[in-house]
Parts: structure tokens; C-alpha cells; sequence
């Protein structure tokens, strides 16, 4: 073992080939002159063979990424042409159907964008797709962390701020959905507003001032664009970059596999693999999304027409981030109330104000919630898989399920439709699985959960069935099990004893009530549900006496001139 | 190629049952553990590099160019495409259809170069580059105590310097000041817009208006209305009134829609006789939150909403009798004035569209 980190450090330290030339040249003088200047060389050193982990799902933060920055390219390239105006104009373009029409110059300059622009509507197309791939990357990335456990602490932080990335990314793609202000973009506007005014006490406040009076006005395009173009990409911009550098700083979590510990990373070095593979990978995004651009459309905002507050078109979709909140309004019931002459729109404030927001604050403080009721607030820069933490696992998928079932009701209509029901009995069906499925997507999940934990468990203890059957002289069948591959093992192992909170005494030795009695015990019955029926890790003198078994079966099956499977490093590494 | 040994039991395993599950949320400062400062960090080989086969590589490398020589093609089949194809060309493909010639070229140009560009480096990375997977140590991110007390002890020294601690009169108006600095911020932003002043309660229907077709703007007489038939239509006056504001406010509350029924197929109105011969006035926009209502159901004279499929009774009151909208729909009370054409009686009875706070 010892001779391959040798083998490792003349390979990548030896003496390598030294560039030269004119340019080689230049870029020597150019770095000298910075590092003279600023002491480049302490950072670079430091940094540039920093080691990164390697797996697939390491990647959807990195496409969340290289969208966002396809998006501000692009975004650019539209501030040049579109026109943030509300000004009536006559169309005059080359899209027949609306010549002469009067039109704002924000729908205008859009179609202008779309149709005089040379490679106008590419750069809007990309700026679009490349819009909802990062929202889905945004929300992958998420799901990647959560049923990881990667938010453990101490990067609960950095789960926080994730959060409000996806919020801002929200805010960004519904400001700019609204720009171009045609019927379908003004439709979503209007639906806005209405929620907003439907806030009690300031509501018709909030609506005049953001609109400057009265729904829709015309001030609200200068200002979207400014929230679209500024603020917002501002505050994504400050935000991502404090999540990059405490990625940095923090090291990245790694999934367990041999020589993996949690006080080390095993990977390969920044430079040169991780810079070709990211900087490769910004391209492909690129390329995948201008692509996608060339061959699909996404918005022909000319045929919806400009907007105009008295028409609408039917079967109309938002983006499909909107979705699970247009299903959340598609849903409710009609329960308004009205107290002392004020109006309290319970039909509009539950779905579009309450639910989110309840969802939102429950996102961003998971991991502090988790922490409190597991007690466990150890550095983790481990993952863990999924399995190994049941419940929180069942959480996950029971929210997403959840979430699953609002988004399908925000095309009710279309599945009506697909199917040939009722709207009114799609919406009815959905708002009983909405309280129905959440649940058993927990079970069912937490017993799946289960199940892999006790296969593992099985595996360690007496290897993999092979599906030999062997007859004993004694007539006795047994199967061949194989031993377990020493990675695997690593991987097996991974999983952590866990003891859930005790609970507390009700007085001390003296007699004196535990203080704060009732949160602490409310905290060990929580802790309790938990940790419940999760599968004790194999101890040691098990997983001894197990390997014994597995060898002793390999030795019978060679009497019988059966081909032991066994790898010699793995009877040879456990002795 | 061997695998490196693994040993499960070994101390470098972090699941060993030997050890705790986590020891690093300690505080010990083992030999492991560096903090900043330092730029040795620890670099072992776990697989040994494996040799990258001459041949391979040259292959690799080959693909790897084409790559990029492919990309430089594209990228000036770009630049071609642009000058050469009007925004407006277009080309019929046979699975896509139609579609616009310059969007194609340009994107499957520009898409293509760049998509090659990262093929390229990654199959780089991936076939030329040495995959050695190294080991680093993580440093604590919970500092030792020393440090900590260290960084306290100044932080400390350095308020006591300022004299925070002592002078209570200035710690409190500074608070003070500081608290109220906001103020401004938040006064600025009242001027947004106007103070609502009961706009939402109005719209400018009056008695007398007529009502005019919403795309050709004539006024409508009972025979544009037939039995079964729907019709949207806005005020008289309103594009002056359009003119007048600059803006779409006021068609925003006072579309309304006409419909016909045999009279006694109304079971209910919301006012005695505000039909004119089975038409009805009806505002348009959904008392949910505010689209503009279209789908008329002849046969049930049922009103659905398209953006949450609320749905109206329009024989019974207009009340709602599905989806989430919680009110009926505001009815106009109509007649015909002299020279026959349809006006409103008078306007609107209560709020159209969305519910808000002060509205009962
Ligand atoms: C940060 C994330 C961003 C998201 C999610 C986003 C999303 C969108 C979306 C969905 C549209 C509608 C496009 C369409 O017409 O189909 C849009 C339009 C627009 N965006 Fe962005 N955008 C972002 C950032 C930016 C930035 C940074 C800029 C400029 C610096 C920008 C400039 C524009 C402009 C000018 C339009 C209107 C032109 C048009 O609709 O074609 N966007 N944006
Ligand atoms: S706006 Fe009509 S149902 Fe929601």
C-alpha cells in the first residue's frame, strides 16, 4: 500500500515538461507582476490541489450554477432591446397578425426581440430555458442535501442560505415572466395582485403602492424590470457567492466508502481535474440549454397577444415552478369570512400566503429542527444514505408527495381532460389525497427504509447470497454466500449507532422538578419516535462471528468443488 | 490493476464499531486536525495511478481535438448563419414543422460549439488527466479554545477601549438613533402609490351607460344578445376614459358580459327585475382573485373561471357553485334606453372582482 502514494507523488509532482515560448513567457511575467502586487501565490498554493470528492449527485448544485450565469449572459442581451414601458404604441413589426395593433412597448419591443433581432429569439429562448433548468437544478440540489443529511451541522448555515436562493429564484422567474406583458404573463400578474390585495389589514395598501394605484396601472413594468435585472440577480448573486465560499471553506461532504472519515476528504485535486470537469461542464450547460433553444420554443408570447385585463386565454400553464401554487388556489375550498366589516379571505390567504409560507419557514429551519429533536449536533461531513435515517427520509417523501399533489392539481384541468372527468371531481379526488397520501408515503417509505437496513445488516453478517444451494452430508441445504466487497463493507459500515434522547427524570434525588420538565420530555418522546425501529449497527464481535460463518460456509463448498468466490484481500484484510 | 486493501477494522475507517460514530465534534486537537494557516495538508494516494495506456491516449487525444476543431466550425457556421439568414427565414423540418430558420441555425451552431468545448475538456479530464484519488484533512471548523479565548479577549479590549461598556447615556442614544434610522426607509416607500380611497368600490358604470361590444366598441342592442348567446362587453366612455388615465384601471373592473335566457329559466337575480326580456348583466371578473371570466356553458348557464375554474351560476344569482371563488358575481341591473340600445340602470351594487380587507 505503501509504495502507491509513492508511485502517486512522482506522477504528479516529479518533474514534469516546463512550457515555453513567447506566451509562456508572458503569462510568467503577468503572474509575477500580480503575485508582487498582491501575494497571489499564498492562496494559490494553498488552494489549487484542493481536494473535491467525486459523485454524480455532486453535479446539480454545479448545473443550478453555470444556468444562472447562462441566464445572466443572456439577460444582458436583453436589457439592449426590451423596452421596461407601459406606452401604448402601434405595432409596426414584422409579425403580421399584429400590425397596427396598439401595444405596450414592453410587448413590443419583446416581439421586436423575438422577430427583427438577428438571434434575438435564441438568446430569449436560452434565457428561459436556462431560467427553468435552474430552478429544477435548484430544487434537485435540495432534494440531494436533504435526503443526504448534508445540512447536518455544520453546514445548517449554508442550508439556510440555499433556501433563500430558491425563494429569489422564484421572485426572479415570475418578475421576468411578467415582462414581456403578454395575456398569458399578465394573467399571472393579475392573480398576483389579487392575492396580495386579499391580505388583511394592508392588502389594498400593498396594492397601491406596487402598482401606484389601482391594478394593473403602468408603473409596475419599471419596476419589475429593476427587480428583475438588479435587485433580485443582485441578492442571488451576493447570496451564491457566500454559498460557494463556505462550500469551500467548509470542504465538501463526501459519501462513506473506504479510507472516507469524517475528519478527511478523498478526492481528486481542483487543479487540473475538477477545473476541466466544472469549467467542461459550464459548456454543456450552455450548449444543452442553447440546444434546447434552437429546436424547442418556450413562450411564443406572440400568440397569446398583448395583454389586455378583460380577456383571457383558456388552458393557459404557468411555469412549472408556479405550478404547486396555482394547484394550492385551484384547491381550496370557498371559506371567507367577514368580521366587524372587514373581509378575511381564508379562499386566498391558506393556499397562496399561509401554505407557502408555512413551507417556506419549515424548509429553512429543518435543520435546526432535526438537530433539536435528535440531539445530535456533531460535525458531519459524512453523508448518509437515505435508508439510514428513516425518518427523515419518510419526511422528505411524504413532503414531496405532498408537494406532488398540489403541482397535479395546477393541471386539473388538463387531467380532466386526459382522462375524460369531471374538473370538479379531479379537484375533489386531489383534495383528499392531498391530507390521504402524505402519510402513507411515510410508512411506506419508512418500512422500505427499514427493509434496506436490515438487508445490510444481513449482507455484513453473513455476505451475499450467491443463490447456490449447496446439499451438506448431513442433508442439510444451505445457499453459498459470498463474501462482501471490502468497499461495500466501507459503505455498509457507514451506518451510525444512534441512541435517542433519555428521557428526563421528573424530580432529581432531592426531589426538586427537573426544570423545563415538560419541553424536555415532549423533546424524548419525539427523539423516541425518531430513532424507532431503526436496525442496530452490527457490532464487532458480530461482525467476527459472522465472517466466521461465511468462511467456514466457503470451506464447505470447496470440499464440494464449488468455486469459492472469494477475494484473498478480503479474508487477507480482515485478519 | 490490485485494489488497495481495505480494512474494516482498521482505525482509519470512520463506521468502526471500535470507534465513536463522530469524534470530531470534540474539541481535541489531535495530530490531524490543522488549522488555517498552514498549507501542508496531508496528500496520500488511495488508487494507484493507472498507467495511461500510450495507444489510448493518443486516441483519446485525437477524439479530443476533433472536438474542439468541430466547435471552431460551428462557431464560424454562427457568425455565417447570422449574416446570412434574415430574423424572419424560416424552414420546414419534418418531425418540427415550421420554425424559424435563423433561431435553428443559430442555436444548433451555437449550441453545438459550445456543447463540444465541453465534451471535450471533460473527456480530457477524464481520459488523459491522472485519476488519482488523493486524501486531504479537514480542519476543524469549531476553533480551539485558545483561539476562541484569544479572539474574545480582544473583541473585549477592544470595547472596553471604546467605552461602550462605561458610558450608558451614549450606548442608549446611540441605540436610539440607530433604531429609528430606518424610519426614512420605510417613509420613502409610501410614496409608491396613492392611499387607496375607495377605488376598489367603484367602477364607471352609472345608470344610462351603454354597453359596447369589447373588440368593435358599438353599442349593443337586445337582438345582439340571442337566447343561448354571450357577449363581453365594456362602458361607453371607457376608451376615453382609457385616454384620459393612461392606463388599463378602469376596463381592468368594469368588463362585464351579457347573456340570454328565456326569462323563466331565472330562478333567482339579484335585484327585482334587473334583467332586460332574460338578458343579464354580469361583472367579468372573477370574484377570486380577479381573471376575467370566458366559458360560458349555454345548456347549465354555468360560468366557469379558466385560471381556478370557479363556476357561477348565472340563472341563480350568480352564485358561486364550484372552485375556489367565495362570492357571486356582481350583477348589473339593465333596461334599454330610447333608441333601443342596452344600457345599465344604474352601477354596480357592490365591489366587482377580488375580495380585499375593508370590503364586507
Ligand atoms: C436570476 C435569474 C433570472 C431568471 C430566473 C430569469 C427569468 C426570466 C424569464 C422567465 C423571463 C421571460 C422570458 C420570456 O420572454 O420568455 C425573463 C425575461 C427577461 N429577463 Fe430574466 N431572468 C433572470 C435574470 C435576468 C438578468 C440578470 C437579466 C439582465 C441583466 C435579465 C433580463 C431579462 C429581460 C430584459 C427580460 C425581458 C425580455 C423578454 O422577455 O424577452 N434576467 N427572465
Ligand atoms: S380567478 Fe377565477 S377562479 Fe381564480
Amino acid at each position: 500500500m505503501s509504495n502507491t502514494s509513492a508511485a502517486m507523488n512522482t506522477s504528479t509532482n516529479g518533474n514534469q515538461p516546463k512550457l515555453s515560448g513567447p506566451l509562456a513567457k508572458a503569462s510568467a511575467a503577468t503572474y509575477e507582476y500580480l503575485d508582487d502586487r498582491t501575494g497571489l501565490s499564498a492562496g494559490l498554493r494553498r488552494n489549487l490541489r484542493k481536494v473535491f470528492p467525486d459523485h454524480w449527485s455532486f453535479m446539480l448544485g454545479e448545473i443550478a450554477l453555470w444556468s444562472f450565469v447562462v441566464v445572466l449572459l443572456t439577460g444582458v442581451f436583453l436589457t439592449f432591446f426590451y423596452v421596461p414601458s407601459a406606452t401604448e404604441v402601434v405595432y409596426n413589426g414584422s409579425y403580421v397578425p399584429l400590425k397596427g395593433v396598439m401595444i405596450s412597448e414592453a410587448y413590443a419591443s419583446t416581439l421586436n426581440i423575438s422577430f427583427d433581432v438577428r438571434g434575438g429569439l435564441l438568446i430569449r429562448q436560452i434565457h428561459h430555458w436556462a431560467a427553468l433548468l435552474f430552478v429544477v437544478a435548484i430544487v434537485v440540489h435540495l432534494l440531494r442535501v436533504f435526503f443526504t443529511g448534508a445540512f447536518r451541522r455544520p453546514r445548517e448555515l449554508n442550508w439556510v442560505i440555499g433556501v433563500g436562493i430558491l425563494t429569489l429564484a422564484l421572485l426572479a422567474g415570475f418578475t421576468g415572466y411578467s415582462l414581456p406583458d403578454d395575456l398569458l404573463s399578465g394573467t399571472g400578474l393579475r392573480i398576483a395582485g389579487g392575492i396580495l390585495q386579499s391580505i388583511p389589514v394592508v392588502g389594498t395598501w400593498g396594492v397601491f403602492l406596487l402598482f401606484d394605484g389601482e391594478f394593473p396601472g403602468t408603473a409596475w413594468i419599471p419596476r419589475f424590470f429593476v427587480a428583475h435585472v438588479l435587485l433580485v440577480p443582485g441578492l442571488l448573486l451576493a447570496l451564491i457567492t457566500a454559498h460557494l465560499l463556505l462550500v469551500f471553506y467548509q470542504k465538501h461532504t463526501q459519501y462513506p466508502g473506504p479510507k472516507r472519515t469524517n475528519e478527511n476528504v478523498v478526492g481528486y485535486p481542483l487543479m487540473p481535474v475538477y477545473m476541466a470537469k466544472a469549467g467542461g461542464f459550464f459548456f454543456i450547460v450552455f450548449g444543452i440549454t442553447t440546444l434546447m433553444s434552437a429546436l424547442v420554443t418556450i413562450n411564443p408570447i406572440w400568440l397569446y397577444g398583448p395583454y389586455m385585463p378583460d380577456q383571457v386565454t383558456s388552458g393557459a400553464q404557468p411555469d412549472w415552478y408556479i405550478g404547486w401554487l396555482e394547484g394550492a388556489l385551484r384547491m381550496m375550498p370557498p371559506i371567507e369570512w367577514t368580521i366587524f366589516g372587514y373581509t378575511i379571505s381564508w379562499n386566498i390567504l391558506v393556499p397562496s400566503v399561509i401554505m407557502p409560507g408555512i413551507v417556506m419557514t419549515l424548509l429553512a429551519l429543518y435543520p435546526f429542527i432535526e438537530a433539536w429533536v435528535t440531539g445530535d449536533k456533531r460535525e458531519h461531513n459524512i453523508l448518509q444514505r437515505p435508508r439510514n435515517a428513516p425518518t427523515r427520509t419518510g419526511l422528505g417523501v411524504m413532503a414531496l408527495t405532498f408537494y406532488v399533489i398540489l403541482w397535479a392539481n395546477g393541471g386539473n384541468d388538463i387531467i380532466a381532460l386526459a382522462f375524460n372527468w369531471s374538473i370538479n371531481s379531479v379537484t375533489t379526488l386531489m383534495r383528499v389525497l392531498l391530507f390521504v397520501l402524505p402519510p402513507i408515503a411515510f410508512v411506506i417509505t419508512k418500512r422500505i427504509c427499514l427493509g434496506l437496513q436490515r438487508r445490510d445488516r444481513d449482507k455484513l453478517l453473513h455476505g451475499i447470497e450467491t443463490g447456490r444451494i449447496l446439499r451438506l452430508p448431513s442433508g442439510e441445504f444451505v445457499e453459498v454466500h459470498a463474501p462482501v466487497d471490502p468497499d461495500e463493507v466501507a459503505v455498509l459500515l457507514s451506518k451510525e449507532e444512534v441512541l435517542p434522547l433519555p428521557m428526563p427524570p421528573k424530580r432529581d434525588a432531592n426531589g426538586v422538578r427537573t426544570p423545563g420538565y415538560a419541553i424536555k420530555a415532549l423533546r424524548a418522546r419525539m427523539s423516541n419516535w425518531w430513532y424507532r425501529d431503526d436496525v442496530p449497527v452490527v457490532t464487532l464481535n458480530e461482525l467476527e462471528s459472522g465472517h466466521h460463518h461465511a468462511q467456514e460456509q466457503v470451506e464447505i463448498a470447496g470440499t464440494y468443488g464449488v468455486e469459492p468466490t472469494v477475494s484473498e484481500e478480503v479474508t487477507a484484510g480482515h485478519r | 490493476m490490485s485494489k488497495t486493501k481495505f480494512d474494516p477494522y482498521g482505525e482509519d475507517n470512520p463506521a468502526n464499531p471500535k470507534k465513536p460514530a463522530s469524534s470530531s465534534g470534540s474539541t481535541s486537537s489531535g495530530a490531524a486536525q490543522t488549522h488555517g494557516g498552514s498549507y501542508e495538508e496531508e496528500i496520500i494516494a488511495v488508487e494507484a495511478p493507472q498507467e495511461i495506456d500510450a495507444k489510448a491516449a493518443k486516441r483519446a487525444e485525437r477524439q479530443v481535438a476533433t472536438m474542439f476543431m468541430v466547435s471552431v466550425v460551428c462557431t464560424l457556421g454562427f457568425v455565417v448563419a447570422y449574416f446570412a439568414l434574415p430574423a424572419t427565414a424560416t424552414i420546414e423540418l419534418p418531425l418540427i414543422g415550421i420554425t424559424n430558420a435563423s433561431n435553428l441555425s443559430l442555436g444548433l451552431a451555437l449550441g453545438l460549439s459550445t456543447l463540444l468545448i465541453g465534451l471535450g475538456a471533460i473527456q480530457w479530464a477524464r481520459k488523459l488527466m491522472p485519476h488519482v484519488e488523493v486524501i486531504q484533512q479537514r480542519h476543524l471548523l469549531k476553533p480551539p479554545d485558545s483561539l476562541r479565548k484569544a479572539a474574545l479577549a480582544q473583541f473585549s479590549q477592544g470595547a472596553a477601549d471604546s467605552g461602550l461598556g462605561q458610558r450608558r447615556l451614549l450606548r442608549r442614544t446611540l441605540l436610539a438613533s440607530l433604531l429609528v434610522f430606518p424610519l426614512p426607509l420605510i417613509v420613502l416607500a409610501r410614496g409608491c402609490g396613492p392611499a387607496p380611497k375607495g377605488e376598489l368600490n367603484e367602477t364607471m358604470w352609472t345608470g344610462g351607460l351603454r354597453f359596447l361590444a369589447d373588440i368593435t366598441y358599438q353599442p349593443l342592442k337586445p337582438s345582439d344578445v340571442p337566447i343561448g348567446g354571450v357577449v363581453s362587453a365594456v362602458p361607453e366612455g371607457l376608451l376615453e376614459v382609457q385616454k384620459a388615465q393612461h392606463n388599463l384601471n378602469e376596463r381592468a373592473k368594469s368588463a362585464v358580459i351579457l347573456i340570454r335566457m328565456r326569462p323563466d329559466q331565472i330562478r333567482s337575480q339579484q335585484g327585482e327585475g334587473w334583467d332586460y326580456q332574460g338578458i343579464l348583466a354580469f361583472s367579468k371578473i372573477c370574484t377570486h382573485v380577479g381573471c376575467p371570466i370566458a366559458l360560458y356553458e349555454q345548456r347549465t348557464h354555468h360560468l366557469l373561471c379558466p385560471c381556478h375554474q370557479s363556476t357561477f351560476d348565472l340563472a341563480d344569482d350568480g352564485k358561486v357553485i364550484y372552485g375556489p371563488a367565495a362570492r357571486r358575481l356582481p350583477q348589473l341591473p339593465i333596461t334599454v334606453d330610447a333608441e333601443g340600445y342596452l344600457v345599465a340602470r344604474e352601477g354596480f351594487q357592490e365591489p366587482v372582482g377580488p375580495s380585499f380587507w375593508e370590503r364586507s
